[in-house]
């Protein structure tokens, strides 16, 4: 088995061995009910996850992603309804607004060499802040439009519902694991995470592939943003508080090295779900503290990184590994 | 004698286990806010208490705060396939969707402490004190402690726009009307804070000479009343005598200090909207009755007479 799918091997495995052992316990967990709520509740999150694997891979970090989807979230809800704008009008311009202020981040961090962590986390104070100075309430959003997207499912046998915005989620993982893996952007992402003076020297445009970098992750935490308006009807500024640490973590234990110049798409998908587990079963559980939910999610936060270590040791150094996507 | 023993033993374990399942009764999930406050930890508490005193197998989720988290955990119920699901929610919008899935699996769901901008058939009832009233209770103690007397009173106000503020400033505004020797001197914001609260009474003494004119402080909940209480004996005055103490909540704090003679009276606001929604959820899974569509728990007066110090204790234990 080739070296490099070993990390990803691991945490699907580990997926599907948790999952069976939940099961086992309570086999309700085992219906379409919960598969669909997978998607259905975690499509906000996958979404930005996608976007925080690319500024993983790249050897970036992302904190302004949940206060993206805030404002996004709030600005969505003002001018739907307030202005009484079509909600099809409202999408492109706030995903391109989200667009345009992930991109003044790349450029910060390439043109200025600030680090990533600092500018990201100077744009999660302005996007939260701008949110709540916006509104400090929830606005509720009654479009048809919103009504219908919402309610729009395919009922699955056993009462589980696979709702548009769970189908959203996994056309973003199929289109942007495609982009990731299948383009020449995507090759530039692994080159510059690798080791950007090289990649620099190989003639990759580092510049302007940071930008698109960050203008990509804004861009889907403006999408996810989008998603969290639908799911919840409504836009509320302290949408999504945290997320860009669960999306990380959704990364890591997806076997993306947070170093830069590996990582999949996909695990980021069943990084997410396993997430989506740990709180089903304790939902189902029913007398355990929520917080478990973050322990149990340090733990296997802990034991990847643990276990990248060892594949990666293994291996003549992580040089090897990092030739990128074949 | 080794067989009679282990067939006793199997005995003892059948019967434990019968009496289990009869006790089992319900099984109903509760999606709770989070713990942000005293008094929700205490609603917490006395859910749980609740549940275990009618045999109701409860499942209980703490959201964190976050609605995504509330949505998930009303998910994860239905497919759980609970009798019934309790729930506070942390925001009032964005509840349809979720609460549509609840009734098409015939799932009744009850509203617990706050509302929700949903159409009203999507959910069983909801449970909520009414904070008017709150201040209504408070505003007819003082009427009729003071009697025809001249009473020059102050008030410490929850955070300033905050729907309790207004409405329990409502209430006891109603109460005091048409009582012309009642008076509201002052009135200021102390934030719901036990600090804030005995800075701002610090600022009414001296402002009314030396606290010798004011007859009564009215604060909107009880930790700005400990404050204000504090306030009035570095003024060198006796709370509770001197000057007269009426808040709202009944947390185990106020009645401390009734005990200690510092404190008159309080209004309070109970932890236990679980009950009246268990009352309405086994009567409704009994015999189909539709029980009211806003239940609203008793605002109910406290005064030294009412055994502060057996409340405090019992009261001590909940997490307020």
């Amino acid at each position: 088995m080739n070296a490099r799918y070993r990390p990803l091997m691991a945490t699907t495995l580990i997926f599907i061995v948790a999952y069976a052992l939940c099961v086992s316990q309570y086999p309700g967990m085992w219906s379409t009910r919960v598969l669909g709520n997978f998607l259905t509740d975690n499509a906000f999150l996958g979404v930005a996850a996608v976007g925080a694997t690319f500024v993983i891979i790249s050897g970036g970090i992302d904190l302004s992603v949940g206060a993206v989807i805030g404002l996004t979230g709030v600005v969505t809800a003002i001018l739907i309804t307030r202005l009484g704008l079509h909600p099809l009008v409202v999408f492109p311009l706030v995903l391109a607004l989200a667009a345009l202020f992930g991109a003044a981040m790349g450029a910060v961090i390439h043109f200025l060499r600030v680090p990533p962590f600092i500018v990201t986390l100077a744009g999660m104070f302005l996007a939260r802040g701008l949110a709540s100075v916006l509104t400090q309430d929830s606005i509720p959003i009654d479009h048809p439009f919103y009504r219908t997207v919402s309610s729009l499912y395919f009922k699955l046998p056993g009462g589980g519902r696979l709702s548009a915005i769970g189908l959203t989620m996994l056309a973003v993982f199929l289109l942007f694991g495609l982009i990731a893996h299948r383009t020449r952007f995507g090759s530039y992402v692994y080159a510059i995470g690798g080791n950007p003076v090289s990649a620099a020297l190989m003639g990759v445009p580092t510049g302007r592939t940071t930008v698109a970098i960050y203008a990509l992750s804004s861009f889907l935490g403006g999408l996810s943003g989008i998603i969290y308006s639908l799911y919840t009807s409504a836009g509320y500024p302290l949408a999504a508080v945290g997320i860009e640490l669960d999306s990380i973590a959704a990364v890591v234990i997806g076997g993306t090295l947070l170093t830069g110049g590996y990582g999949f798409i996909f695990g980021t998908l069943i990084g997410v779900m396993l997430q989506g587990l740990v709180q089903t079963f304790i939902v189902f559980d029913g007398t355990l503290s929520s917080w478990w939910t973050k322990i149990a999610i340090g733990f296997l936060l802990f034991m990847f990184i643990l276990l990248q270590n060892l594949v990666f040791n293994r291996q003549n150094g992580p040089a090897h590994l990092r030739k990128g996507p074949a | 004698m080794k067989n009679i023993f282990k067939l006793a033993l199997c005995a003892g374990v059948a019967s434990l286990v019968s009496t289990a399942a009869m006790a089992a009764g319900m099984t109903v999930g509760f999606s709770q806010i989070g713990s942000e406050s005293g008094w929700r930890a205490a609603e917490t508490s006395v859910t749980k208490q609740e549940a275990e005193k009618r045999g109701i197998t409860l499942k209980f989720a703490d959201a964190q705060q976050k609605q995504e988290n509330q949505i998930k955990a009303i998910r994860g119920f239905i497919a759980q396939g609970v009798d019934a699901i309790l729930v506070a929610p942390v925001v009032a919008t964005g509840w349809e969707e979720v609460l549509g899935e609840a009734k098409e699996a015939n799932i009744p769901v009850v509203l617990l402490d706050r509302g929700v901008e949903a159409s009203q058939d999507l959910y069983l009832t909801s449970v909520a004190s009414d904070q008017v009233k709150e201040g209504h209770v408070a505003g007819d103690w003082l009427v009729k402690t003071v009697g025809d007397k001249p009473c020059k009173v102050v008030e410490l106000q929850g955070t300033v726009g905050s729907t309790p503020a207004i409405n329990r400033k409502k209430g006891f505004e109603e109460a005091i009307a048409g009582h012309s020797n009642i008076t509201i001197a002052r009135s200021q914001t102390g934030d719901f804070t036990r600090a804030k609260g005995k800075e701002v009474m610090e600022g009414f003494l001296k402002a009314e000479n030396g606290g010798k004119d004011i007859c009564a402080m009215y604060a909107h909940n009880d930790d700005m009343a400990v404050g204000g209480i504090q306030a009035i004996k570095d003024a060198g005055l006796k709370p509770g005598k001197d000057i007269l103490v009426v808040s709202i909540d009944a947390v185990p704090d106020i009645f401390a200090a009734m005990a200690a003679g510092e404190a008159n009276a309080t209004v309070e606001l109970t932890p236990n909207m679980a009950g009246p929604a268990f009352d309405a959820l086994e009567a409704f899974k009994k015999d189909g009755k539709q029980p009211e569509k806003f239940i609203i728990t008793e605002s109910k007066l406290f005064t030294p007479a009412d055994n502060p110090q057996g409340e405090y204790e019992a009261r001590k234990g909940l997490g307020y």
